[in-house]
C-alpha cells in the first residue's frame, strides 16, 4: 500500500469548502444534459452569505412563516437530540445517535417534499420525521422501546419507521436502503404516480456495493428519485477520503452513470431547500434521478458508543466547516427582520418545553429498563403476517399461550 | 388439464398471477425480451408489456433491493435470480432487509415478494451452477422457503408464493425443469408429458405451504425429501425393494411436522435426503425434528444421504450427486439389511 489511507486531517482540510462563495453557482435548467453539468462536481451551491443574506440564482422565494417553521424544526431536532442523549446517559435507553450540525439537511429536504413522497433514510435523518410533523412522543417512545413504541421494541433507538410520514423503516445495515429507494421510485414511475422517492446514504457507505447498485438501476430505469449523499466528513473514525479515494468529490461518482449531480452546502437551510426543490421538480417532470452531495459536518460523536477524541483533533472540531446551520438561518431571519432576539428566545423556550413535555409523556409509558413495557410475547409477532406452527410452538415454549 | 413441463407450469403461474393482479411484476437478468435462460418467463413481456416484465442489469443485490422498494410501494414483485449460485450478492438484502422488514417496522412495511432461483445440479454446471443453498434461507427468520418437485406443485406453490403477504424463496430444481429425473444420468431423458404430475389444470389454484405430499406409501421406512431427490428416493425404493414411504416436503419453512411425525411413527425408521452439502444442511433440522417428536418410535438410527461437504465438482458430478445407489444403501441400513 502506497500510503496511509487515513491520514490525520490537516488544519486547512476544509479550505476547499470555504473557498466557495454564496451565490456563485449557476442554476441549470431542469433538462440540462448531465454531461454539461460536470462543473458542479467542483462547485458548491450556497445561498446564505457570511452576512446572512440570501444571494444568487438558487435563493428560494420562501415566505416568512415557512422559514420560521423550518427554523423551529431545526431547533426541535437539536433539543430532542440533547434530551435523548441525556436520557441515554441516565440509563433510560441503550444507545442514541445525534445529528448535531446536520439539522438543515433533513429539515429543509423534508420541507421541500410533498405528502406521499417516501424517504429511505439512514440513522441520522431524524430531521425528516420532525419536519414532517411526526409526534415527538412516538419518537421518544421508540428510543425508549417502551409500551407505546410504534415498532414494538424490535429496533435499537433511532430506527424509526413511519409510512404515513414518508419515512421508510431505518435499517442498521448500511447502503441497503439506497437501492430500495430506487425500486420504490421505479414502482411510482411504472404506475404513473407523481410521488417521488429519496435515498439517503453517508459518505462512508458510498463505498458499499449497494451504492453502485442503486446508481446502475437509477441510470438504466430513470425513476423519479433523489439520491442524497450526506457528506459529514467522518465515517466513525475515518475521513471521507477513505471512501472517496482520488475522485474529485463523491458527487463526481454520478457522472459515470449519466446522472446529474449537484453539491450543496448542507448547513445552509435555503440551499438545501432550493436544491431539493430543483431535484424534486426534475423527478416529477419525468426527467429522472438526481444525485446530491450535501456537505456538512458531524459535530458530535458517531453515536453514544463512540469517543471521537481518540481520532479527531480539537482543531478539526473547531473548524466546523460551513458552520452551524441553526445560527446561519437565525442570522438570516434577523437580517430580514422576521425574528429578533426576543422572538428567538421565545421560540427556543417553546421548543424546549414541547420537547420536554413529549419526553415526559413518553416516559410515563416506560423507559428501556423501568416502568411500563410491552409483553415479550410480542417478540413472536410480525415475523410473518401469520405465525407458522413452529413459531407458535416456540411461543408456547417461552411460556405464552 | 393439460400436459406442462415445470418450465411451462411456472410460466403459466406467472401469467395467471399477472393477469389477476396488476401489482404483480416479473424481472431479472434476461427475464424480459428473452424470457429467462430457462425460459420460465417467455412471452410475459410481449403479453403484459415492458412495465410488467423486464430485463435488469446483472446485479442481484439491485434486483432484490429494487424489488423490496417496489413491494414497500405496494407492488408484488416476482423476481428471478438466474442461478441460486448467483444469489450471494443479494444475500444482505434478503437476510437483513426482505426477511425482517415486517418485524422491524412492526408491520408498518412488509415485503410481499417472491424470489425465484434455479437450484441443484445434474446439468454439468460445476460449482457455480449447481448449488442447493436452501439451508441458507431456512436458517433466516422471516423467510418462507419452497421447493417443488413437479409441474403441478410448481404452479400451485408459485401462485401461493406470489399471493403470500410475506417473502418467499422459491427454489426450482433445474434438473426437473423439462422432465422428471430419477438420478440415473445414463437413462434416456423422459418428459413431464408422461408423468401424472405433468398434468396441470389450466385454471389457477394454490397449494398451501406446510403441506407435505406422500408420493409413495410404504411401511418399512420414511424418506423425507424435496425437489429432485423425491424422484431419486422413489427410484431407490423401487430398485431396492425396500417398502419406503416417500414424503415430498414441498415447503421447508413452514414445514409439515405432522406429516413427518405420522409417517415415522408408522414406519419406525427414517432416511433424510438432500442434494445440498451435509453439515448444517436442512437434513440436520429434519433429523432433530424426528428425534424430538418421534424418538420412541425409532427402531434404527436416522440415516442421512446428502451431497458431500465439497464444492460441486464438474467432472465428478455423478459421483458427487446422492443418486439412487446411495439412497438405496441408506434404505437398506435403515431397515437393518447388513448389505447397506
Amino acid at each position: 500500500m502506497a500510503a496511509n489511507v487515513s491520514p490525520l486531517p490537516t488544519p486547512d482540510a476544509y479550505a476547499d469548502l470555504r473557498r466557495h462563495r454564496a451565490g456563485d453557482a449557476r442554476k441549470p435548467s431542469l433538462d440540462e444534459d448531465p454531461g454539461a453539468m460536470l462543473d458542479f462536481e467542483q462547485r458548491l451551491i450556497r445561498v446564505l452569505d457570511d452576512d446572512g443574506r440570501a444571494v444568487g440564482p438558487w435563493a428560494p422565494d420562501l415566505p416568512a412563516d415557512a422559514l420560521v417553521a423550518g427554523f423551529r424544526h431545526m431547533l426541535t431536532v437539536r433539543a430532542f437530540d440533547r434530551r435523548m442523549l441525556a436520557a441515554q446517559r441516565q440509563g433510560k435507553t441503550s444507545f442514541y445517535i445525534q445529528c448535531t450540525g446536520e439539522e438543515a439537511v433533513a429539515c429543509a429536504f423534508q420541507a421541500a417534499l410533498r405528502d406521499g413522497d417516501m424517504s429511505f433514510p439512514t440513522y441520522r435523518q431524524q430531521g425528516l420525521l420532525i419536519a414532517s410533523g411526526y409526534p415527538l412522543v412516538l419518537m421518544a417512545a421508540q428510543v425508549y422501546s417502551n409500551a407505546i413504541d410504534p415498532v414494538r421494541g424490535r429496533q435499537m433507538p433511532i430506527m424509526y419507521s413511519s409510512r404515513d410520514h414518508g419515512f421508510f423503516s431505518v435499517s442498521g445495515n448500511l447502503a441497503t436502503q439506497y437501492v430500495q429507494a430506487v425500486g420504490w421510485a421505479m414502482a411510482a414511475g411504472m404506475r404513473g404516480d407523481s410521488r417521488i422517492a429519496a435515498g439517503w446514504i453517508g459518505d462512508g457507505a458510498t463505498a458499499e456495493s449497494d451504492f453502485h447498485s442503486a446508481l446502475v438501476f437509477a441510470s438504466t430505469f430513470q425513476p423519479p428519485v433523489i439520491l442524497c449523499i450526506v457528506n459529514n466528513q467522518w465515517a466513525i473514525s475515518t475521513k471521507e477520503q477513505v471512501a472517496r479515494g482520488k475522485a474529485p468529490s463523491l458527487a463526481a461518482r454520478a457522472h459515470a452513470y449519466g446522472i446529474p449531480a449537484l453539491r450543496a452546502d448542507g448547513n445552509d437551510y435555503l440551499a438545501v431547500h432550493a436544491v431539493t426543490s430543483w431535484a424534486a421538480e426534475r423527478a416529477r417532470a419525468g426527467l429522472g434521478p438526481t444525485l446530491v452531495e450535501w456537505l456538512t459536518y458531524r459535530v458530535c460523536a458517531h453515536s453514544t458508543s463512540d469517543d471521537p477524541s481518540a481520532y479527531r483533533s480539537d482543531a478539526d472540531l473547531a473548524a466546523w466547516p460551513l458552520g452551524d446551520p441553526i445560527e446561519r438561518l437565525q442570522q438570516h431571519l434577523a437580517v430580514r427582520e422576521i425574528l429578533d432576539d426576543e422572538g428567538f428566545r421565545q421560540l427556543s423556550d417553546e421548543v424546549d418545553a414541547e420537547v420536554l413535555a413529549a419526553q415526559r409523556e413518553a416516559e410515563s409509558h416506560g423507559t428501556l429498563h423501568d416502568g411500563e413495557r410491552l409483553s415479550p410475547e410480542l417478540m413472536f409477532e410480525d415475523v410473518f403476517a401469520e405465525p407458522p406452527p413452529h413459531l407458535r410452538a416456540q411461543r408456547r415454549e417461552a411460556g405464552f399461550s | 388439464v393439460t400436459a406442462m413441463s415445470m418450465v411451462e407450469a411456472i410460466r403459466d403461474a406467472h401469467a395467471l398471477a399477472m393477469e389477476a393482479d396488476d401489482r404483480v411484476v416479473a424481472f431479472g437478468e434476461d427475464v424480459g425480451r428473452f424470457g429467462g435462460v430457462f425460459r420460465c418467463t417467455k412471452g410475459l413481456q410481449e403479453r403484459f408489456g415492458e412495465h410488467r416484465c423486464f430485463d435488469t442489469p446483472i446485479n442481484e443485490s439491485g434486483i432484490v433491493g429494487v424489488a423490496l422498494g417496489m413491494a414497500a410501494y405496494g407492488l408484488r414483485p416476482c423476481v428471478e435470480i438466474q442461478f441460486a449460485d448467483y444469489m450471494y450478492p443479494a444475500y444482505d438484502q434478503i437476510v437483513s432487509e426482505v426477511a425482517r422488514l415486517r418485524y422491524r417496522s412492526a408491520g408498518d412495511f412488509s415485503a410481499p415478494l417472491t424470489i425465484r432461483m434455479p437450484t441443484g445440479g445434474g446439468i454439468f454446471g460445476g460449482e457455480t451452477h449447481s448449488q442447493s443453498p436452501e439451508a441458507l434461507f431456512t436458517h433466516v427468520s422471516g423467510l418462507k422457503t419452497v421447493i417443488p418437485s413437479n409441474p403441478y406443485d410448481a404452479k400451485g406453490l408459485l401462485l401461493s408464493a406470489i399471493a403470500d403477504d410475506d417473502p418467499v424463496i422459491f427454489l426450482e430444481p433445474k434438473r426437473l425443469y423439462n422432465g422428471p429425473f430419477d438420478g440415473d444420468p445414463d437413462a434416456p431423458r423422459v418428459s413431464w408429458a408422461d408423468h401424472p404430475l405433468g398434468d396441470v389444470p389450466v385454471e389457477p389454484y394454490e397449494i398451501s405451504f406446510g403441506s407435505a405430499r406422500t408420493v409413495r406409501e410404504g411401511d418399512a421406512v420414511t424418506v423425507l425429501a424435496y425437489g429432485t431427490m423425491v424422484h431419486v428416493a422413489i427410484a431407490a425404493a423401487e430398485s431396492t425393494g425396500v417398502d419406503a414411504e416417500v414424503i415430498d416436503l414441498r415447503s421447508l419453512v413452514p414445514f409439515d411436522l405432522e406429516a413427518i411425525v405420522t409417517s415415522v411413527e408408522k414406519t419406525g425408521r427414517c432416511v433424510v435426503v438432500h442434494e445440498a452439502t451435509r453439515t448444517s444442511g436442512f437434513g440436520a433440522e429434519l433429523v432433530a425434528l424426528v428425534q424430538e417428536h418421534a424418538f420412541y418410535s425409532l427402531e434404527t438410527p436416522i440415516q442421512r444421504v446428502t451431497g458431500y461437504d465439497t464444492p460441486y465438482p464438474h467432472a465428478f458430478e455423478w459421483e458427487y450427486f446422492p443418486g439412487p445407489a446411495r439412497v438405496g444403501a441408506a434404505l437398506r441400513r435403515a431397515v437393518g439389511d447388513g448389505d447397506g
